[in-house]
């Protein structure tokens, strides 16, 4: 039993992980270079600009929509998931 | 009589589609007899007034109906919120008056810097769903103090979250009162005093009687109402110019065409290259640091917000928790990424406006819409609006003689245009004034046409403003116009503006809503119940808690009607004194299990104290900063020059000893250590608080091993809440 509790939190935190440096990258890293990004240009959007105005935000979306059900995937492995 | 109670609840949840599909259908159903009302010849303002009342007279009924007598239902609304619901009930909460308002605003003013909030106010979820809101719900908390409380050993750490919890809600929830006040004052031309507190009713008839459950149905009710609103008109202009019902992919057409037009003012004289920010290039009024950092203070602040993080206590696992932090953030999204399309289309329409095709625009032909919100005084033209001319008018029916005596008068008033004649050059003091005599009486349209054809080209003239034309330098345009105007700017039926008044309307009191039961909740049930008094039965726990509601209610709303001058600014403040104060001590209290009590208390006090110093000594007493804490001039993002000379005012008496300072103060906000802004300063007690917590825990000893234990059922999903409390009925 403890093992398991352990190894559901091992995953858990490397998850956690991941969807950080996700975050970190389309929070941060991805803007770091917009003046370089905004030399291509989408459909009149400078990439930049537009990885600002909606880029990184349709990420966020996409990143908690994943983490949602890989949480949930790791909590049914380790059967530590709430029944239903 | 539990039973019927939730029986009723169960029917409401399983119909909730169905519910609010009639709902949602209603609603349009309702735009669409006011807008055939409009066209059969009803007055806008009852139009007005229709979209306001009876959105609200709908929100208190639901709160009404959904009334409880239940300590759960009044806290968590019974944990029965599925995540798809309580996603827009987040959305409703989370945008303010300032999101629906002001951000594009800030975009139209700040271009690609002003997207540090979208980013900020959307990459925060994140944060929520990795490391705090899933285990909070597991735990069972009804607020957030009360896990601190049974975290870190007692009611000390309860009580420093409430104290931080009260610090970022209370001017939070002010700006909301007062933006509810402004937005019926604008569009109803209700008085401001008074439509604060029709605000007040508004706010507390949803939230008194049913706690969070009734703030999460109605939460549910506004988003629909702010969602439909807010994209509307922007969706009208997207399908007008281009062709296309989706701004979001046609703005980018408009912003290069804003791009050409830049360029072409410039050539033309029309536009400075020092006054004029291009609207894609990065660090124009943010330097890269000030930039990221603020938008770091947002995203944390997110994810430490109390009103925020309490409603993931209402849904009915720790699974679906997880997946409305989803939802929130896709129904945020719809307004945040349509946000910068506002923004492009309004700069557009006022560039083409300065540009006019290259020969530019005489005043004398200004347009209609400066003229209604320049009345407003929301629309400057070199440093004056048409409401500075209506006060002149005013003053010299008063009996002003001359311009010393205009200048005086309107000073005495207290006009908020007072400041703008003073600073008038002398011959277009006496222009104005000449006007001003010739017009009294006049009807409003002979004043706008004197206000164009005579004040305004020698006001201009005065200024050097040599060509007689409206140049880009000379025009100032408040954020808040940008969405309030943009249906009138387009030609749209009022019923349109109607509409997004209403939205802006939902924003507001939904958000209110929120931080009041976040605020009420941690007085009622953290300080009276769990540190006052712990026999407290469940019916005075409740009466105790509506009391408490009325009373924070009743004061946010006196305070909001002193429109205290910082207030706005003061929103971005709550951030980041969520960010230092709570975002460590959560995430080291689930994620660290050696933190214990004395590193939680230290991480809270060191993290919370510098950063309310910095906001309050960088705001306030620039002065004591630079004498004793080693604080010096901000930089410029342009050349990091600095953005006052501190030695040359220190030289000023007169300037120097004034304490505290006002906004408009030289100094004010325009200090620091490393040039951080003061909107960002978590940046130095968000690292202080995660420092502080381990290196006191690991000075003192580790928790115990029940506290191990206790983390291990806090971080797995399964097994129910941790806490369980007494749910007594009372009715």
């Amino acid at each position: 039993m403890q093992e398991n509790v352990e190894r559901h939190w091992s995953a858990t935190r490397g998850l956690m992980f991941v969807m950080l440096f996700l975050w970190l990258f389309f929070s941060f890293g991805i803007h770091f270079f917009v003046k370089e990004l905004n030399e291509i240009v989408i459909g009149g959007f400078p990439l930049g600009f537009y990885m600002a105005a909606q880029g990184s935000l349709i990420a966020f979306v996409i990143i908690l929509a994943m983490f949602a059900s890989s949480q949930d995937g790791i909590d049914r492995k380790y059967g530590m998931a709430e029944d239903e | 009589m539990a039973a019927p109670a939730s029986t009723d609840k169960g029917d409401f949840v399983n119909n909730l589609r169905k519910i609010y599909g009639i709902y949602t259908g209603g609603f349009f159903g309702f735009v669409i007899i006011l807008a055939i009302a409009e066209q059969l010849g009803v007055p806008n303002q009852y139009i007005g007034y229709a979209f306001v009342c009876l959105t609200i007279v709908v929100y208190a009924f639901i709160g009404i109906v959904t009334r409880t007598t239940q300590v759960s239902e009044y806290y968590v609304a019974g944990r029965k919120v599925p995540a798809f619901y309580n996603g827009m009930a987040t959305g409703a909460d989370w945008m303010s008056a300032a999101s629906f308002v002001g951000m594009a605003g800030t975009l139209f003013l700040l271009g690609y810097d002003g997207l540090a909030f979208v980013l900020g106010w959307t990459g925060g979820f994140v944060l929520v769903a990795l490391f705090v809101a899933p285990y909070l719900r597991k735990f069972g908390a009804y607020t957030v103090p009360d896990f601190l409380s049974a975290r870190f050993g007692g009611n000390f750490a309860r009580f420093l979250g409430v104290v931080v919890l009260a610090a970022c809600s209370f001017t939070y929830v002010t700006a909301q009162i007062y933006g509810t006040g402004l937005i019926a004052q604008r569009f109803l031309g209700m008085d401001f005093q008074i439509a604060v507190y029709v605000g007040l009713l508004g706010i507390l008839l949803c939230s008194m009687l049913g706690g969070m459950r009734a703030v999460t149905w109605t939460q549910v009710a506004q988003y629909i109402v702010l969602i439909v609103a807010y994209l509307t008109p922007v969706v009208i202009l997207s399908t007008q110019k281009f062709g296309l019902p989706f701004p979001q992919l046609t703005y980018g057409s408009a912003i290069q065409e804003i791009t050409a037009l830049e360029q072409s003012m410039i050539q033309q004289g029309l536009a400075t290259a020092a006054s004029l920010k291009p609207h894609i290039q990065p660090f124009t009024s943010y330097s890269p640091l000030n930039y990221f950092g603020l938008i770091l203070c947002l995203m944390v602040g997110t994810a430490s917000l109390p009103h925020v993080l309490m409603r993931y206590f209402t849904t009915p696992s720790v699974r679906e928790a997880r997946v409305s932090v989803a939802w929130s953030l896709f129904f945020i999204f719809l307004l945040y990424f349509t946000a910068p399309a506002y923004a492009a289309f309004s700069k557009l329409e006022v560039y083409n406006l300065i540009s006019n095709g290259g020969a530019g625009t005489a005043f004398a032909v200004l347009p209609d819409w400066i003229e209604t919100y320049s009345k407003l005084n929301l629309v400057n033209i070199h440093g004056i609006s048409l409401q500075t001319f209506y006060d002149v008018i005013n003053v010299v029916k008063g009996g002003a003689v001359d311009t010393a005596g205009v200048a005086a008068q309107l000073k005495a008033t207290g006009a908020e245009t007072a400041g703008g004649f003073a600073a008038m050059k002398e011959p277009a003091k006496a222009a104005m004034l000449e006007a001003a005599r010739a017009n009294v009486g006049s009807s409003p349209d002979q004043i706008w046409d004197a206000f164009r054809t005579a004040v305004l080209p020698a006001v201009a003239q005065a200024a050097g403003n040599t060509k007689g034309l409206l140049l880009h330098s000379a025009l100032a345009i408040n954020p808040d116009v940008i969405v309030l105007s943009t249906p009138e700017i387009a030609g749209m039926p009022y019923v349109i503006a109607g509409l997004v008044a209403a939205g802006g309307l939902a924003a507001a009191l939904s958000t209110a809503d929120g931080l009041l039961l976040a605020i009420a909740n941690a007085l009622s049930h953290d300080v009276y119940y769990k540190m006052i008094d712990p026999k407290a039965p469940a019916s005075r726990r409740l009466i105790v808690a509506r009391v408490l509601l009325v009373i924070v209610a009743v004061a946010a709303a006196y305070t909001a009607s002193t429109k205290p001058a910082d207030i706005l600014a003061m929103v971005a403040w709550a951030f980041s004194l969520a960010a230092a104060g709570l975002f460590p001590v959560l995430v080291m209290g689930i994620w660290w299990k050696r933190a214990n009590s004395l590193g939680a208390v230290m991480g809270m006090i060191l993290g919370f104290g510098i950063t309310l110093t910095y906001l309050v000594v960088t705001r306030y007493y620039p002065q004591f900063g630079i004498e004793y804490l080693g604080m010096y001039a901000n930089l410029k993002p342009s050349d990091f020059t600095p953005v006052v000379d501190i030695a040359k005012i220190q030289a000023d008496a007169a300037v120097w000893n004034v304490s505290p300072v006002p906004a408009s103060h030289p100094l004010a906000g325009k200090v620091g250590w490393f040039n951080v802004n003061n909107i960002s300063s978590a940046l130095f007690g968000m690292p202080l608080g995660f420092l502080s917590i381990i290196v006191f825990s690991m000075l003192t000893p580790r928790p115990s091993q029940a506290m191990y234990d206790f983390l291990d059922k806090v971080r797995r999903p399964r097994g129910g809440t941790i806490l369980e409390e007494k749910d007594t009925v009372v009715a």
